[in-house]
């Protein structure tokens, strides 16, 4: 079929790291058996995105990944027409492209696009299953593969940023927190290969560093941040200097957080 | 007096001293019967001290102050401790001394003299040298000087109050401050209360809470204040604690000095720390919040009447070495720190034949256990260790472990001269630990404890959060500090209908509002044409660009149209004053008060605000002098607009007076944490600064223009809104051109959403 071509970019071939934390395989496989739609909740760098690509390679289905933004529109979803030598040419956007050739579609971050963009998911995500292009004057049938996955971060909610609760209503959730110490200590050695002696006392400041949230730290150290701290320590470099310039820096400029944790480092990581 | 043996050489000696000494005696020439009674004595004493030279001028300067007209007690007490203290301060000072005695001799203050010599000795240790006695005693004439009081203007009649109490009070006082802080110390005392001897007095005898806080604003060291945050994120963080940390003071106990300890309040730590063997005061801090966490963590508490006082002081050391260890071994960065002030006592240091080597020996335990370098040889102590190290191998051991092996050991290693009454206590208090009083359950006093509780209803139900804020004093140009006590409380719960029940009533002026925030508010889609990147093609200018390429001109590729998005970047803090003015009636029908207005304007605003989805807060603020000021929390930035508040907002009750400054610090405080371009803070009030402790009008009205310029700095602009058409004058003063006059109070609901619209946008 020449629709497979069509996203053959899009296909995972390599099976990509996943540590299951929970029964997360599991019910997320029932919910694509039943092609319903997924929200998957959870801070940043937390696992979703891996998640979402190991499913996607698991099921054997293409991925088609949308960083949103607030700056996205509708059309950057659905397309737009461009022009071309002979006049204006219609260009699928990358929703459109995987209704019609049959992905997992994931909406990274969804909050951060406008509510009015994101009501074009809607009768994607209900039982019409369809996707109406009007400026093109085309309705899509959703194909028999396609699956809407969006990820969400509930701790930036504010009075602002939230999903409509006409969306939030159409999709099943999943929530995911940051991996227990045991498992994220396993994810940075298989990450990173680091010595498996030094995950230990990095986590316990990742998960010291957690509870000021909300105390002056936005978000707290997420798997990610971990991921580039050990794999730094893992090329060699000092651990005080790599907790600083992978866990510390990009956090805050908090004076005050940042002398608590660059001492904690000094003291965890004698 | 030496006394001798039998005949011979010695009683030619004897003479030829007693002929020194009457040649002295002469020099002296003083005929007052106790000086010399005691002569002879203070004579031998002096001796030991003082070469020849210094001697006559010590015996010079006696008979000086033998002619001063103040009696015997002066030369007494001169006698007693020049001694001592002319090592430190030498002829010059002694010179410095004399100028200054003979000056004060013939005043009123001449009394003063005994006190001053007594207090010598430790004046020379505190100062250590003649070159700061010159300032010291600079600082005792600006203290006479200015509180002398004088009748007639000429003839200075009255006795200073101050001057003997700051010559009692001082020496002992300069081990924990520079001079300059004694000085900024004495100066604010001379500027309070310059007409109140007695409150003077008390000032400068370090009996007035005023005086004590200056006092430790001048401390040296590094202070828990300047690191309250960092503590308190270290025990969040890494102990999961959010119990407060609370300063205690050791520069007013001199007897005891005071240990760090925790309790059903939290944790005290000494509100001020030296660097100490090479460790930072900071570091200081963290290791006892570590040791302190620790135990609240770990720790188990024993029935005290159980054991012995030696048991209880083996158990303490054993059950502090498994906290220690604990910490080290989630720590191990600490060990250097901890080791640095850990004492490290000689082996055989202490005695046993002469005095008790218990602490000595439980300290040399603890070191041997927490320090893998540790030499010592003690077969016992070496196998103590071990056993130590065997239990706390596979988990974190336990109180009752530590309980029996201290006992045990306690048996094994006891000493007859463990009950001598001389114990040796060198290099056996290790600094970073605490008092061990949670460790300890006292049957009797639980009893105790008990009839307390039964009275404790009487205590005021909501109990509130302390802060200490400083207040601006406009004469001195400088800040008293921890001048206000702070208590915030959450605001009591009312019907939250009956402010939904506002809104309704309001309904056509919110309506009003609706259209005016449907303006301002950024759905503000800004249609950005003519772009090259865009989320739609701009149909007008694509057509003529592909005409232009049809016919072979260059074509614009600028064709696409795009759309911004405008946010508003704004966050408000609403302050509410409170005081009792606001529970007047306003003239005309009804029952109205202002409150009643104040709080329909609030309820306008808030909607207002709610609907614009600016982040905002809601507090109001009233006090009962300076220990008792309130701030009331109505809504919190991170709280909806939701029942809770509402409610919060139906049951505004108004009361006491208007210390403005505090409130706006402490609201600023918070504003200024969140991130946003603009912060406002409105302050709805209806009078002027004002509270029942302060008489100069003045006061608090240049307190609060301080506060309003402390938060310029920090990027929050004050705005206020005064309900007093009479204001304009202070209001201006204090607010600058940040502010609005409403005339007609009744129409305050509508104007505040108003103003606050035009502010923002
Ligand atoms: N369960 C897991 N198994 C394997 N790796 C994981 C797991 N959880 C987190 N990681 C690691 O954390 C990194 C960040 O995860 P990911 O990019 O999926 O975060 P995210 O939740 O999608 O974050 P964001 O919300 O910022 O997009 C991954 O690259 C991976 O290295
Ligand atoms: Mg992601």
């Amino acid at each position: 079929m020449s629709h497979g071509d069509m996203l053959k970019d899009y296909r995972v071939t390599d099976e990509p790291y996943y540590r299951p934390v929970a029964d997360e395989i599991a019910l997320f496989t029932a919910a694509y058996d039943r092609r319903l739609p997924v929200m998957i909740k959870g801070p940043t760098g937390c696992g979703k995105s891996r998640f979402v690509e190991y499913m996607a390679w698991r099921l054997g289905k293409p991925l088609l990944t949308v960083a949103c933004n607030e700056d996205m529109t509708a059309a950057d979803l659905v397309g737009r027409w461009l022009l071309d030598a002979d006049g204006t040419r219609w260009q699928d956007g990358p929703l459109t492209q995987a209704a019609r050739y049959g992905a997992i579609c994931y909406l990274d971050e969804v909050v951060e696009a406008r509510q009015d963009s994101t009501v074009v998911i809607h009768p994607l995500t209900d039982h019409r299953r369809a996707l109406p292009l009007d400026k093109k004057g085309e309705l899509i049938r959703a194909h028999a593969d396609f699956q809407l996955v969006i990820s969400y971060n509930p701790g930036y909610q504010s009075l602002t940023k939230d999903l409509k609760p006409s969306t939030k209503q159409r999709f099943t959730a999943l929530r995911f927190a940051y991996p227990p110490p045991e498992a994220e200590a396993e994810i940075l050695v298989r990450e990173t290969g680091i010595d498996p002696q030094l995950a230990p006392p990095l986590i316990e400041l990742a998960v010291s560093a957690r509870r000021l949230k909300g105390h002056g730290l936005d978000e707290g150290i997420s798997t990610r941040l971990l991921v580039y701290a050990a794999s730094l320590m893992a090329d060699g470099v000092p651990a005080t200097q790599a907790c600083r310039m992978a866990l510390i820096d990009p956090l805050t400029d908090d004076d005050d957080i940042r002398a608590t944790l660059e001492h904690a480092i000094d003291a965890l990581l004698a | 007096m030496p006394s001798w043996p039998d005949g011979g050489a010695a009683p030619s000696a004897a003479t030829a001293l007693q002929d020194e000494e009457n040649g002295w005696r002469q020099r002296l020439g003083c005929g007052f019967v106790p000086v010399q009674s005691i002569f002879a004595k203070r004579l031998s004493d002096a001796r030991v001290h003082l070469r020849d030279a210094d001697l006559a001028a010590y015996i010079d300067a006696a008979r000086v102050l033998c002619r001063l007209g103040r009696g015997p007690e002066p030369v007494l007490a001169f006698l007693e401790a020049w001694p001592q203290a002319a090592g430190r301060f030498g002829q010059d000072g002694l010179a410095a001394i004399m100028a200054w005695a003979r000056g004060i001799g013939p005043t009123p203050n001449g009394d003063v003299l005994g006190g001053f010599f007594r207090a010598l000795p430790a004046l020379a240790d505190a100062l250590d040298g003649s070159a700061r006695l010159k300032d010291y005693i600079d600082l005792l004439n600006a203290v006479a000087r200015h509180t002398t009081v004088s009748i007639h203007g000429r003839h200075a009649t009255y006795a200073s109050h101050a001057l003997p109490e700051l010559i009692r009070v001082a020496p002992p006082h300069l081990k924990h401050v520079s001079l300059a802080g004694l000085r900024t110390w004495a100066e604010h005392g001379l500027r309070h209360d310059p007409h109140n001897p007695q409150r003077q007095a008390d000032y400068f005898a370090m009996r007035s809470a005023d005086s004590r806080a200056v006092f430790q604003d001048q401390r040296r060291g590094t202070s828990l204040r300047a690191h309250e945050r960092r503590m308190d994120l270290y025990l969040r963080a890494f102990w999961n604690d959010a119990a407060p940390i609370i300063a205690y003071s050791e520069a007013f106990d001199h007897l005891r000095k005071p240990q760090p300890y925790t309790d059903d309040q939290g944790l005290h730590l000494p509100d001020l720390r030296d660097d100490r063997d090479g460790v930072s005061g900071l570091d200081q801090y963290r290791l006892i919040l570590a040791h302190l966490a620790a135990h609240r963590r770990l720790s188990e508490p024993l029935i005290a009447d159980n054991w012995s006082p030696f048991q209880r002081l083996c158990i303490e050391y054993f059950e502090d070495a498994r906290i220690d260890t604990l910490v080290l071994r989630r720590f191990p960065g600490l060990r250097k720190t901890l080791l640095s002030l850990h004492p490290y006592p000689g082996e055989h240091d202490c005695d046993s034949a002469r005095e008790s080597c218990i602490r000595h020996r439980l300290t040399m335990l603890s070191r041997a256990i927490l320090d893998p370098d540790c030499d010592y040889g003690n077969p016992l102590l070496r196998e103590f260790v071990g056993r130590f190290h065997d239990r706390l191998i596979r988990g974190d051991s336990s109180t009752q472990e530590m309980a029996a092996l201290a006992t045990e050991y306690l048996v094994l290693s006891r000493l007859p001269s463990d009950n001598l009454p001389k114990i040796h206590f060198a290099d056996s208090e290790i600094p970073y630990r605490d008092d061990n009083r949670h460790l300890w359950r006292f049957i009797d006093l639980d009893e105790d404890q008990e009839e307390a509780e039964v009275r404790a209803p009487e205590i005021p139900a909501a109990p509130g959060i302390t802060h200490h804020y400083p207040e601006w004093d406009y004469a001195a140009g400088d800040y008293l500090p921890d001048h206000v006590t702070l208590h915030e409380h959450l605001h009591p719960r009312g019907l939250a209908e009956e402010i939904t029940r506002l809104l309704e009533k309001n309904a056509v002026l919110a309506r009003r509002l609706t259209r005016i925030l449907d303006q301002i508010k950024p759905q503000g889609r800004d249609r950005l044409r003519r772009q090259e990147d865009g989320a739609e093609l701009d149909l007008d200018w694509a057509l003529r660009s592909w005409i232009d390429y049809r016919c072979r001109h260059t074509a614009d590729a600028r064709i696409n149209q795009d759309i911004r998005h405008a946010e508003r970047d704004v966050a408000v803090s609403l302050l509410l004053d409170l005081s009792a003015s606001l529970a007047d009636p306003i003239g005309g029908a009804g029952d109205r008060t202002v409150l009643s207005l104040a709080q329909e304007a609030v309820t306008l605003l808030a909607w207002a605000i709610d609907r614009l989805g600016d982040p905002f807060a809601i507090a109001g603020f009233h006090s009962n002098t300076r220990h008792e000021a309130r701030i009331w929390h109505i809504k919190g930035f991170s709280e909806a607009w939701n029942d809770d508040v509402r409610a919060r907002l139906a049951a505004l009750r108004a009361g006491y007076s208007t210390r403005m400054g505090v409130a706006l610090r402490h609201a600023g405080r918070a504003l200024s944490q969140i991130r946003k371009d603009k912060r406002l803070l409105l302050v709805l009030t209806d009078g002027q600064p004002a509270d029942v402790d302060v008489s100069d009008p003045e006061f608090l009205i240049a307190d609060a223009r301080q506060a309003v310029r402390e938060l310029e700095r920090q990027g929050v602009t004050c705005h206020c809104i005064s309900l007093d058409i009479r204001s304009d004058e202070y209001v201006q003063r204090i607010f600058g051109r940040h502010f609005s006059v409403i005339d007609r109070i009744e129409r305050l609901p509508e104007r505040l959403p108003e103003i606050f619209l035009t502010i923002t946008s």
